[in-house]
């Protein structure tokens, strides 16, 4: 299928007066199976895109959740070819974008140059490795503008301007900004100082941006869209959703459904 | 950041953009003191007084004779809590004591960084967070009650393997949301920029009263430098004092854990290829994918699917060679160590004794002058020694 790039979701959104909702699964969580199915439905259910993880053995930028999706997904036989498979499935269902989020070490592994030139051959959007600043990324830029992948780069409130305008530079796609200082996770309030954070990064870039970290409740993504965020994105309190109803998949698709539903809703001005 | 921290290609910064900060901090903060007259007048001083430097080259005399070498000993075994770890904590918790750091952070596999940070932070007055495996807890209780009573927390980790390598996880988790507060006291010469380049400054010492020491009592250098390799700290420190005399071997030791042909070692450099870990590019133990490895020995200080990135570059070099010892060949040089000569070594620097004896016994090396970096004493290693032996205490 055609994919639709991030600039078309977001001047969609733009023109709709609403944000970008993103939610992040990992890729095989609980199983290969349901995670397709899962996936699908974060799409028919109001996902303007996705980020999808695929699992690592020591993933130390993320929280308990994460590491447990992570863990699940090994159990039940994930591997990189077939979170490349999943990836190649997951194109055949829909054009909106879709970005991977991981570690380092499975693309150096598995060789830079042509682990983006299989990204682009499955139809993804975008790459943010998760523990590989823009100081060691000069291999991965190449391989990214190449394959015409985009490279995405978090910032958070401790990045000191310059490095702001450093990241800016390199990024591509949409900057994901961690709105608190931390792992992923779930967390009861978002942060304050957001807003003069994306005041910063707006004076170096026009890209969209996007919150993410510790975002749960539907007053969350309003907070970070009123903070001039473009959008925002779900990780820990959708995989909670999984992991705690998996062995139930009528009950896990229907509450899913209506979280996404509740969530995207909450992107819409008049909402 | 002002260097990148390579060596060669291995080395540099892999890790989330939000522990930067902290980076960049510890980077101004370790060029600026390593050089302040002050910072260095106190370091001497707490190595002196506090750990009991400088320690001794002692000749293993019995042991030369049976095996036709001169074997010298760097007792680093004799120092405070009882191996070279204290070098490193005295010198990073001076430095936290500097960048007015109220707290330190430390990983531990068996418990000796732990303990060693643990009475650090008891005598500058920092507080003390240790993050242990949960399955390491449990097999070491005693190292655990010892941190607790100079007033450490020790948390167990219950992620992953429940091992080192997701305490160490764990110790990066917890150290992003407390930067300002915070030093993680990293235990080896691994670990993003400037963790390897400071470690092995602060396990110099080792190498530089080593090479003093050699040259007063032989009036020339070694042939021989040997020491044990886990994240490899204690080696990195011997080698820094001989690393620029080519005509020095080095030999680093890894763990044969129960044989290279099994998953059960630790031998990262000679089983290993090039990847990221705990933040910088060096030689790991993974899969085909990527995923990192589980590893196993009968030393828990050399059981980790990682080494430090500089070791990981002199074997790129071949300035240095690593080659490995088993379980069973660590434990014999156990027991000979303490009937030659009446020394105890711990498991780890048993298996720089194991490589020794077995380097001393080819014929080539007859006569040679050797030096085994003995990075630790035995004294934690009764229970597993005493079970391996089939002894019950």
């Amino acid at each position: 299928m055609n994919k639709l790039t991030y600039n078309e979701i977001f001047t969609k959104a733009h023109e709709n007066n609403e944000g970008v909702f993103i939610p992040f699964i990992v890729a095989g969580d609980p199983s290969y199976d349901t995670s397709l199915e899962i996936a699908k439905k974060l799409v028919d259910s109001g996902a303007d895109a996705l980020e999808i993880g695929f699992p690592f053995s020591d993933p130390v930028a993320d929280g308990v959740s994460v590491q447990n999706a992570d863990i699940r997904a090994f159990d039940n036989g994930m591997t990189v070819e077939k979170c490349f498979r999943y990836l190649e499935q997951l194109r055949e269902y829909t054009d909106k974008p879709f970005g991977l989020l991981l570690y380092y070490n499975l693309v150096y592994k598995y060789g830079i140059d042509a682990f983006y030139k299989r990204l682009n051959a499955v139809g993804v959007n975008a790459v943010l490795i998760a523990d590989l600043p823009p100081e060691e990324a000069d291999d991965v830029m190449a391989a990214s503008n190449k394959y015409d992948i985009e490279q995405i780069f978090i910032i958070s409130q401790a990045t000191n301007t310059e490095r702001v305008k450093n990241i800016c530079e390199y990024v591509s796609g949409f900057i994901y900004i961690a709105s608190v200082m931390g792992t992923t996770g779930v967390r009861d309030n978002v942060e304050n100082d957001t807003t003069e954070l994306i005041k910063r990064i707006r004076e170096n870039t026009d890209i969209p941006l996007c919150v993410g970290f510790g975002i749960s409740k539907p007053e969350h993504v309003k907070k970070v869209l009123s903070a001039g965020s473009d959008g925002a994105i779900v990780g820990s309190a959708l995989i909670k959703i999984i992991e705690e109803n998996y062995e139930n998949e009528d009950l896990m698709f229907e509450k899913i459904g209506e979280y996404i539903g509740m969530m995207k809703e909450a992107t819409k001005e008049d909402s | 950041m002002k260097y990148n921290g390579k060596f060669g290609k291995y080395g540099g910064i892999y890790i989330p953009e939000l522990l930067i900060p902290a980076i960049e901090e510890l980077e101004e903060a370790f060029y600026k003191f390593k050089d302040d007259e002050k910072f260095i007048e106190e370091l001497e001083f707490y190595l002196r007084e506090f750990a009991g430097r400088p320690t001794g080259l002692y000749y293993a005399e019995n042991l030369s004779k049976e095996l036709g070498c001169k074997i010298y000993l760097k007792r680093e075994d004799m120092l405070h809590t009882g191996a070279h770890k204290i070098n490193n904590t005295i010198g990073q918790g001076l430095l936290a004591k500097y960048m007015g750091k109220s707290q330190l952070i430390a990983e531990t596999g068996a418990g000796q960084h732990g303990i060693a940070t643990a009475v650090i932070g008891a005598k500058l007055g920092l507080d003390v967070k240790v993050f242990m495996g949960a399955k390491d807890v449990e097999r070491q209780k005693l190292n655990v009650f010892r941190m607790e009573l100079s007033g450490a927390e020790v948390i167990p980790v219950e992620q992953g393997s429940k091992t080192l390598k997701d305490s160490i996880n764990e110790a990066f988790r917890y150290w992003i949301p407390n930067l300002e507060t915070t030093h993680y006291l990293i235990g080896t010469t691994m670990g993003p920029h400037p963790f390897p380049t400071m470690v092995k400054f602060f396990q110099s010492v080792i190498g530089k009263e080593c090479k003093r020491q050699i040259l007063e009592l032989e009036g020339r250098l070694p042939d021989t430098v040997i020491a044990c390799v886990g994240g490899g700290s204690n080696a990195m420190g011997i080698f820094s004092g001989f690393v620029d005399d080519s005509e020095v071997d080095l030999i680093g030791v890894e763990a044969g854990g129960e044989g290279l042909d099994t998953d059960a070692h630790g031998a990262t450099i000679n089983k290993g290829s090039d990847g990221i870990l705990h933040g910088s590019l060096s030689i790991i133990l993974q899969d085909r994918d990527g995923q990192i490895n589980h590893t196993s020995s009968v030393s828990a200080g050399l059981d980790y699917p990682g080494v430090g990135p500089e070791h990981a570059y002199l074997h790129s070099i071949n300035r240095a060679k690593y080659v490995t010892i088993n379980n069973d060949e660590a434990l014999d040089a156990f027991k000979l160590l303490c009937q030659t000569e009446g020394i105890i070594p711990a498991l780890e620097s048993s298996h720089a004794i194991a490589y020794a004896v077995k380097y001393a016994k080819m014929k080539e090396n007859k006569g040679k002058t050797i030096v085994v970096n003995l990075s630790g004493r035995g004294d934690k290693d009764m229970f597993i020694v005493a079970e391996e032996l089939g002894v019950k205490l």
